[in-house]
């Protein structure tokens, strides 16, 4: 086959030509339109087929030398990513948010779904050869709800009451309905671990398609395909690695040289330039991760509701998903939930930058007229000292005396977050609206950085949880949605998208809103184009 | 028994640089106290709930009084124990050999090439003083000095990776790999580097050529008919080498030490970056034990200058 027809196939079956087009050139070749038809429907499923071995990398930030294989701990990019491709949770929301099968077989509830039963695979392996049993998976779940342990999946298990294996099912007894349990043990930290990993928690041993070779903590991350494992669709490659470059521009360059065929968090700033560069493609997922600007709702002068709302008004939403992202993302509504959520409700009007009635509200709130302090430290978000910047240009604009503090990024988590009456930070997002909620809402939260106390939203948190008729549910969401919108202390101009570049050698690519790299699958599901 | 006085001094320097790195450990060790917020408090981060955090705290010994963690860990340290890290429970002395020999083979590829460089250049400058190499040389040189270090790194990755596809942009080595592999690899950090250390060094061969070329014993072997180059070799490079080695050392000791930007930009894993972690984690014993190193580093270089400026000089050879 000529080399032109060969590019031309390669460019339609990506779908980047129309199989019209495509037709109409090979025709121009010489090839009839039949044989060019037959041709295209060959590669186009030659593109779909998961091709063998090979070593695919990923570069990836947020790795540093005091990283740990603990899925316990694990909080930034690289270990998610690492703990994602040797361990295996029950359970995965998939890209088109519902429950997958992973190492549970089957889930079900009791009538107010209060008890939960998993049903547990058989015959699945870890990678030191011992078989996982029911006992593994309530010896992890335990390890994470003890009291003294460091989870960070703590307060997500916190309301499990009593587990137990019997046979080859688990069952677990909550302290009050749920209805989103399964998606609750999709946590990437649930990642069950012989034993529970209570001897040995960083031992990086699990059920994934890949077992650990190398670990340089920080540094690189290399694996092996491991032979016996259970899912013949997945661990396509031979070996994997994963590189952590922390650097933007490194990171981008070793993709670009092909150093490496997949990289997280581009920069939106040049994701546009990546764009027009050869054998490299930006995707980019709208996920739930959003950015905030927090006041806490206990400490004057934001405990006032009307000048909470004054600073509300006062930021214009559309300029920041333009300026601080890029386009690559969409304006937020003062609650932390979007279409990206199940039982999202888009009737609730979108708010605008007003400069007149956020001066209106400022004036109504009777603030003595001394600055407001904004603290924002680079490492809040990407671009947050540019967003603090233009939030603070827009406020001034309607009167509001709004000033942004600098902070530095070491201990910003420790001394700012959490302890400031006003700053910025951002969330991953979670899968459900309710594990977003009592996460960081509900007034007994550790999390609720904004100190947001409000009785009928915890009633509403109580009662949708449990709630089995969706109908119902949407409702109590969508009145909580406009409680935290009008009463809260949270800002939410914008929700990232998860921007991301992909080497056009890699197949098997879908976009998943979960977590980045597609919900820290990417190594486990893609495979090199032959 | 009479010790010959280089033997003193040099026997005087090293009990005086052990003392100063004593020093410099409880320096440290204060330093590290005064940062904000604790190891449990950076590892758990924005996930911190105030449970977690006393488990870790207590589980990593934080509990303890300042001064008690500190003379445990000198009593360990004093006996070749570096522990392990309060962060993720890796063996501090395996971690940090590696990663110190990546740091040196960094600092030793650079040094090769600068050094002799940078001597070159300089005597050439010295040479043609005031004339268009010597103006050549110290333009070229000024100009990579002023780039900041990241600044440069950018460029040669554009130019090297980009451009012409020499070279990787993401430089780690790995055990396990050839010599000319690892030398592949740190191609991109020593060329900036080099651009970074060569000034300063060719700059002080200049000056210290040209000052001792005013003096009287120049003229007379000028005057002997000895051809320009061949006094700057044999009677000028021998009285001018004491500052040019301090200046060397100096640079050495910054290629060991202060190539953390260079790391980050190339992701080396070496011991800037690893240090540079543990100081975000409040690590404290991976930060002690690295900080000695460096401070080991330094003083051990600046007593070598020292000694070499001394044998170099025979009035300090044989002082009366």
């Amino acid at each position: 086959m000529s080399s032109e027809l060969n590019h031309l196939l390669r460019q339609a079956a990506l779908g980047k030509m129309s199989r019209r087009a495509f037709i109409s050139r090979a025709g121009a070749l010489g090839m009839s339109a039949a044989m060019a038809g037959t041709l295209l429907t060959t590669a186009a499923r030659a593109e779909d087929t998961p091709v063998k071995g090979g070593v695919i990398r990923a570069g990836v930030q947020g790795g540093q030398s005091t990283d740990t294989l603990d899925p316990a701990v694990a909080a930034s990019p690289a270990p998610f990513l690492i703990n994602s491709t040797w361990g295996e949770t029950l359970v995965e929301v998939n890209a088109k948010n519902e429950i997958s099968m992973r190492l549970a077989e089957e889930v079900s509830s009791n009538k107010d779904a209060s008890v939960w039963m998993f049903k547990i695979r058989k015959g699945v392996k870890y990678h030191n050869g011992a078989e996982m049993t029911p006992a593994d998976v309530v010896a992890t779940l335990k390890r994470h709800t003890d009291e003294k342990s460091k989870s960070g999946a703590l307060g997500i298990v916190k309301g499990i009451t009593d587990m137990k294996a019997e046979g080859d099912t688990v069952t677990l007894t909550l302290a009050g309905p749920n209805a989103d349990l399964p998606y609750l043990m999709a946590d990437y930290h649930l990642i069950i671990q012989p034993g529970g990993g209570v001897d040995n928690p960083a031992a990086g041993i699990g059920t994934g398609p890949y077992k650990i070779n190398s670990f340089d903590p920080g540094v690189r991350c290399t694996f092996d395909k491991f032979a016996d494992y259970w899912d013949k669709d997945r661990g396509h490659a031979d070996t994997v690695e994963i590189l952590v470059i922390n650097d933007n521009t490194a990171r981008t360059a070793a993709l670009q040289s092909g150093q490496v065929h997949m990289i997280d968090r581009v920069d939106p700033k040049i994701a546009d330039l990546l764009k027009g560069v050869s054998g490299v493609s930006i995707k980019a997922t709208a996920g739930r991760g959003h950015y905030v600007f927090i006041m806490e709702c206990n400490k004057p002068p934001f405990d006032n509701n009307d000048l909470r709302m004054a600073l509300k008004l006062a930021i214009n939403r559309k300029e920041m998903v333009d300026k601080i992202l890029g386009g690559l993302g969409s304006v937020g509504n003062d609650f932390p939930i979007n279409a990206a959520y199940p039982l999202f409700d888009d009737t609730i009007p979108q708010r605008e930058y007003d400069p007149k009635a956020a001066a209106e509200a400022y004036k109504k709130s009777g603030h003595d007229g001394s600055p407001i302090m904004l603290q924002v430290a680079p490492g809040a978000f990407p671009g947050a000292v540019e967003a603090a910047q233009l939030f603070a240009t827009s406020a001034n604009a309607a009167g509001i005396p709004l000033q942004v503090k600098l902070e530095p990024d070491d201990g910003y988590w420790t001394n700012v977050w959490n302890v400031a009456p006003f700053c910025a930070s951002y969330w991953g997002g979670r899968p459900v609206q309710d594990q977003m909620y009592s996460t960081a809402y509900q007034s007994t939260a550790d999390w609720n950085d904004t100190k947001f106390v409000n009785k009928r939203f915890d009633e509403l948190l109580l009662a949708a949880r449990g709630e089995l008729d969706q109908a119902k549910r949407k409702a109590e969401y969508s009145e909580m949605a406009k409680l935290v919108r009008d009463t809260g202390g949270v800002i939410v101009p914008m929700f990232n998208d998860w921007v991301e570049a992909v080497s056009d050698s890699i197949g098997g690519w879908n976009a998943d809103a979960n977590q980045e790299l597609m919900n820290g699958k990417a190594l486990q599901k893609c495979w090199l184009k032959a | 028994m009479v010790i010959h006085p280089i033997l003193k001094l040099v026997v005087q320097r090293i009990v005086l640089g052990l003392i100063l790195l004593l020093a410099v450990s409880f320096v440290i060790f204060l330093g590290v106290q005064i940062l904000p917020g604790d190891a449990a408090q950076a590892i758990l981060g924005q996930s911190a709930t105030p449970e977690a955090l006393a488990n870790l705290r207590s589980q990593l010994g934080l509990n303890e009084p300042a001064l008690v963690r500190y003379f445990t860990w000198l009593g360990h340290a004093l006996h070749g124990d570096l522990g392990k890290a309060l962060t993720n429970g890796q063996d501090i002395s395996h971690d940090i050999g590696q990663r110190l020999g990546n740091t040196l083979f960094l600092a030793v590829c650079a040094g090769v090439i600068a050094v002799p460089l940078a001597i070159t250049l300089g005597l050439i400058a010295a040479r043609y003083n005031g004339r268009w190499p010597d103006k050549l040389i110290s333009g070229v040189t000024l100009a990579t000095i002023s780039l900041p270090e990241f600044v440069a790194a950018y460029f040669v990755i554009f130019l090297l990776t980009q451009v012409v596809h020499l070279f990787q942009p993401v430089s780690m080595v790995f055990p396990g790999m050839s010599f000319f592999a690892k030398l592949h690899a740190v191609a991109l950090p020593v060329i900036v580097l080099v651009m970074v250390v060569l000034a300063h060094m060719m700059r002080m061969t200049r000056a210290a050529i040209l000052n001792v070329m005013q003096s009287a014993y120049i003229e007379t072997a000028e005057l002997k008919g000895l051809s320009p180059m061949q006094v700057i070799w044999r009677p000028a490079l021998p009285n001018a080498i004491a500052p040019i080695i301090s200046v060397v050392v100096i640079n050495m000791a910054y290629l060991v030490v202060g190539v953390v930007v260079v790391e980050v930009v190339f992701s080396y894993n070496a011991l800037g970056q690893y240090l540079v972690d543990h100081v975000a984690k409040r690590d404290l014993p991976v930060v002690q034990a690295v900080g000695i190193i460096f401070a080991a580093v330094y003083i051990g270089l600046n007593i070598l200058a020292d000694l070499i400026g001394i044998i170099s000089n025979p009035r300090l050879r044989h002082p009366k």
